[in-house]
């Protein structure tokens, strides 16, 4: 589904990624840890096409995207939440779920010509969507209204009906009282079952180990270990660089 | 120190906090958990007058500070880190750090600070000359609460010192804070980390719509009623 090879990318003096393989399996879920600025993020950033990458290649579905720009990236299937709210503040919950249900069409002649076309359906896939999540009383909520944590959960809604193949989440549970938190295991283990594939960036080690197949561990913008939570936890290197222990 | 009393405000026509009253004395950490949405980022707003205040009065060291501008209340001794890493991006990590003492003039005085701060969080002093941007998201974290630390604080106001931080980290930062305690500070916290949070501080408040559900020790989490609101029963 998703592979990148030997990335690298430097801000200045600071190797922000230094080298970094890796592949994601199909229907799985995946968690990148590791310690503040280990180069997490710019993984993230590179993948989606936010930043240009100074050596390396990214894959989606074996396509090369590497040049491509963040939008051409989306069309070809990756729906991403950010590690900051990137809501549209002025408009509903509601509205800012709209702008990314259907992104075929979202083409001026089509909206010209066909305005209320699929108006039925997108108003049952915003009511599923806002069930799953437990946010149906927020629809009509002006988003700039929100609290931090509500703001997430509207970020979650809109990267899930954005039609997509793959799902990467950076910090998805960040500021998310704990009883969310395990709505949202939930919700990306039905994610999984239906066949979605899912990268997330996580330092909630409860969260982490028990949704993920698998875990790569990064630490100054290399990979230092892969494996499954089991093998993870009881990684030396790991427990020393990220936990502290 | 601080007495919160009969507390209402919200922001323009959304009213989110009811008859608040809460009451910190000098030297606790106290902190505020519940869930997203309750009022707890409101309740610290409220106290550095970021959001507005409808009735009620918040009184510090005998003092009615209730409205009184921002800028003032930093004079007054307190600080407020505020959720989700606000940092100027385009300054460096130094310049952030000047900017903490912004009211105060003695250049000596913050050199001074600022050698602090780099001996507590040795990161800041690898980066002091980088875009605060170019940091990653704890350490823009880590960024933001030393700068609030800058004019040494009588009461420190945090709104989730914890988020996006590596669990190796959030452990050094708590400890940090019980640091900071023990020097004598007074310390409020809002956190989604509630076991962290509340192992660190003499009291807990739960907060849930606005309202104040319950005051509490250590064994707080224990009882039944928040097991449900916030932790859905685990």
């Amino acid at each position: 589904m998703l592979e990148i090879k030997n990335l690298k990318k430097y801000f200045g003096g600071i190797k922000a990624v230094d080298g970094c393989s890796f592949k994601l399996s199909d229907n799985k879920i995946t968690a990148l840890i590791g310690p503040n600025g280990a180069g997490k993020s710019t993984v993230f950033n590179l993948i989606s096409g936010f930043e240009k990458k100074d050596k390396g290649k990214i894959f989606l579905s074996s396509q090369d995207i590497t040049e491509l720009k963040p939008y051409q990236i989306s069309k070809l299937g990756l729906s991403r939440v950010f590690q900051k709210s990137r809501l549209f503040n002025n408009l509903t919950v509601k509205e800012n779920l709209l702008i990314s249900i259907n992104k075929d069409n979202t083409q001026f002649w089509n909206n010209l010509l066909y305005p209320n076309k699929n108006k039925k359906l997108f108003e049952e896939k915003i009511t599923d969507v806002l069930k799953l999540l437990n946010i149906t009383k927020m629809k009509n909520h002006i988003a700039g209204d929100l609290s931090f944590g509500q703001k997430r959960l509207v970020e979650l809604a809109r990267a899930i009906i954005l039609p997509h193949k793959i799902l990467i989440l950076d910090e998805p549970v960040a500021g998310v009282n704990p009883k969310i938190r395990k709505d949202i295991m939930k919700i990306l283990s039905i994610l999984k079952k239906q066949g979605e594939t899912i990268l997330l960036i996580e330092h909630d080690m409860y969260f982490t180990l028990n949704i993920s197949d698998h875990i790569i561990v990064m630490d100054e913008g290399k990979v230092i270990a892969e494996g499954t939570p089991a093998q993870i936890k009881k990684n030396k290197k790991v427990l020393e660089a990220y936990l502290g222990d | 120190m601080l007495t919160i009393k009969n507390l209402n405000a919200g922001y323009g026509g959304m009213h989110i906090l009811e008859n608040v009253n809460v009451h910190i004395k000098p030297g606790e950490i106290v902190s505020f958990i519940g869930p997203n949405g309750a009022g707890k980022s409101t309740l610290l707003k409220s106290i550095f007058n970021l959001c507005d205040i409808y009735s009620g009065k918040i009184i510090f060291n005998k003092n009615n500070i209730t409205k009184l501008p921002t800028h003032n209340l930093i004079i007054e001794g307190i600080s407020f880190v505020p959720q989700g890493r606000l940092v100027f991006s385009d300054l460096t990590v130094k310049e952030n750090l000047e900017m903490g003492l912004y009211t105060f003039h003695n250049k000596d005085h913050v050199k001074i600070k600022i050698k602090e701060v780099f001996d507590r969080f040795p990161i800041l002093k690898e980066r002091q000359n980088k875009l605060a941007y170019t940091l990653s998201g704890g350490q823009q974290q880590i960024l933001a609460i030393a700068r609030s630390l800058m004019h040494e604080p009588k009461l420190l106001l945090l709104d989730e010192p914890s988020l996006g931080l590596d669990p190796k980290t959030m452990k050094h930062i708590f400890k940090i804070i019980q640091e900071l305690n023990k020097e004598g500070m007074t310390i409020m916290i809002v956190e989604q980390n509630a076991k962290q949070a509340v192992s660190i501080s003499h009291r807990t408040y739960i907060l849930e719509d606005g309202k104040i559900k319950l005051e509490g020790g250590k064994d707080i989490l224990e009882n039944k009623k928040i097991k449900e609101i916030y932790f859905g029963g685990r």
